[in-house]
């Protein structure tokens, strides 16, 4: 999550380019700064540069990894791919998780921001709070997902309370009925991934200078109008980069759904992750597997094109 | 429309209080119920109704996994990785971030998004080329394996915290040192390290946080008990004694320990890592 200061941050020196001190440096010869980044960047080539290509090759060969005498087959893993029904129904569920799961931690996480900040709240209560608020960050995903397993597993504690309450007459089995599995799925992650917004809009609403309010309070706004003319506009730039981010990542999300429902039953919580990987690891279709990978890829990297463009944007502003 | 301004003053407080309440639960709930799972006996954690707080204390669970080889192991090993990857990434990033921060060079553009897009590659679409990677030099099941396709995702971040950091620290800070007839080398790591140490700190928690919930890599490339992880030692246990949940449990606190700890005890370090970049300075 490092972007947004230090994208910037590569760039300073460029801008402050200080003439004493490139003078010094063009003496001690272009090769210095390449000595510098060289282990990095032989890193980088190696460990993401050659096994993109490889997998980029991967996808258009049959027989991919198994076979010393495979062969190119043009897009035919793609054909492949795109004629499955669980590929589609998969992406689909992908999005749904990851659109829930957007929106419900922007506004859990942004209300919990506006919540620590108000005023009526003793500074005591909201540190430790605060502190408090952001326990589910601290876990792994394994983790995160064994606990809800428990909580949720037909004989646990949440269906005790709700048949105690009278709000179900028999034990749901979350995780493991095609109708509440997702649903299960994407609340959990959604409980998972909310400190990330709380944190930083809880730093981008102390960041908001005072006087803003208190020319509002003097031009007779409310509390509604502050909202959404000081408050929401100021977190805009945050609220963009983080959402961008999160969309990205829980795109991705393996652990979580591999640990608590394998993408089951019968493919209701698949997601392009675990379709990719039970392609590869379980059914040992390398190709078709790496033609999936290309699409989560090619999904990624459209967004990643619109989250630099936007930290540029920022950046520069 | 008029309110009794005290009486509304009032409800507004009020309304805040029980939804920080109601926050309260939902957040720490889970947390709650797994802490005092693992300090139950099994049949007490599926007691009807609920109870929270477990009748008898009991620290079975904790000594079932301290006294069992193979577990400690799992936690022996997320150490030693996790540690190896924080180290290393460390080296790598402190060189590169100086590169970057001190000197103009060709390409610096490119490498930059490089870096950035590397942190949005998706884990899956990697493994399956680090598998036949692993598999051709014959490092599969090896910590080497581990350690250096975690490289890949924590270096992005190491690289761009240091970065932010070294050009935080004045450029004459530098010359000082290449007056006096030191090399860019000794300016490095006599004056520069030792004044990055708030900046390196934070990034070797984060490293070795994202290490340490590392579970695509460590279920695919290794496969002998004597070389797995905590997240798949859990995975593991999981599938073995699918019934003690208490002992399940404890694993897990153990296992979250290093991130409870590390972020209680280095709130600043933690916070600056986990953020840094998605809120304006």
């Amino acid at each position: 999550m490092a972007h947004r200061e230090a994208d910037g941050a590569l760039f300073a020196t460029a801008v402050t380019k200080n003439g004493r001190r490139s003078h010094k440096n063009s003496r001690r010869g272009a090769a210095l700064p390449y000595l510098f980044v060289a282990p990095a960047m032989a890193l980088f080539s190696l460990l993401m540069l050659f096994p993109m290509a490889m997998v980029f090759r991967y996808s258009l060969m049959d027989g991919a990894i198994l076979r010393p005498d495979s062969s190119f087959v043009g897009f035919r893993n793609f054909r492949e791919i795109f004629s499955d029904e669980i590929f589609w129904q998969s992406l689909g569920q992908t999005l749904y998780f990851t659109i829930m799961s957007v929106v419900f931690h922007l506004l859990i996480g942004l209300t919990f921001a506006l919540m620590l900040n108000s005023s009526r709240v003793h500074p005591m209560v909201r540190n430790v709070l605060r502190v408090l608020y952001i326990l589910p960050w601290l876990f792994t995903a394994v983790i995160i997902a064994i606990i809800w397993r428990l909580i949720l597993d037909p004989n646990g504690v949440i269906n005790g309370y709700l048949i105690a309450l009278n709000i179900i007459d028999f034990k749901v089995e979350w995780f493991s009925s095609p109708a509440t599995a997702i649903h299960a799925l994407t609340f959990v992650n959604i409980w998972a991934g909310y400190p990330l917004y709380m944190v930083s809009l809880l730093a981008g609403l102390q960041g908001i200078p005072k006087e803003y309010y208190e020319a509002a309070r003097v031009d007779g706004a409310n509390t509604v109008q502050n909202f959404f003319y000081i408050t929401l506009p100021q977190l805009k730039p945050i609220i963009t980069s983080i959402a961008l981010l999160d969309f990205i990542w829980t795109m991705q999300v393996f652990p979580l759904v591999w640990m608590t429902t394998g993408g089951g039953p019968i493919h209701a919580t698949e997601m392009l992750s675990t379709y990719t990987y039970k392609l590869a690891f379980t059914r040992y279709e390398f190709s078709l597997a790496s033609a999936s990978a290309i699409v989560i890829f090619v999904l990624s990297m459209c967004l990643t094109y619109f989250y630099i463009r936007h930290q540029r944007s920022t950046a520069n502003a | 429309m008029r309110f009794n301004p005290l009486k509304s003053e009032l409800l507004s407080s009020l309304a805040v209080y029980v939804g920080l309440a109601v926050g309260l639960i939902f957040a720490t709930f889970p947390v709650v119920w797994m802490l005092f799972s693992s300090l139950k006996s099994n049949t007490e954690i599926f007691a009807l109704p609920p109870r929270i707080l477990p009748k008898v204390f009991t620290l079975t669970a904790y000594e079932s996994i301290f006294s069992d080889p193979t577990k400690i192991r799992f936690f022996i090993n997320s150490y030693f990785v996790s540690g190896m990857v924080a180290f290393l990434t460390l080296i790598v990033a402190i060189l590169a971030a100086y590169g970057f921060s001190r000197y103009q060079f060709r390409y610096k553009k490119l490498f930059n998004v490089i870096i950035i897009s590397t942190q949005t590659i998706p884990p899956i679409t990697l493994l399956i080329p680090y598998f036949g990677m692993v598999v051709f030099f014959r490092i599969f099941d090896t910590y080497l394996a581990l350690i250096l396709t975690y490289m890949v995702f924590t270096l992005p971040y190491a690289i761009l915290l240091m970065t932010g950091y070294i050009n935080t620290l004045p450029k004459e800070l530098d010359e000082a040192v290449l007056v006096d007839g030191g090399s860019s080398w000794t300016a490095l790591w006599r004056v520069i390290v030792p004044l990055s140490v708030p900046g390196i700190v934070a990034t070797a928690v984060y490293t070795f946080l994202l290490a340490w919930n590392e579970f695509l890599f460590a279920l695919t490339l290794t496969k002998s008990m004597e070389l797995r992880t905590v997240p798949i030692g859990i995975q593991l246990l999981m599938g073995q004694h699918a019934f003690e949940w208490n002992e399940m449990m404890a694993m897990s606190v153990l296992g979250s320990l290093p991130l409870l700890v590390l972020y209680l005890f280095a709130q600043r370090y933690f916070l600056a890592g986990m953020t840094a970049g998605s809120v304006k300075s």
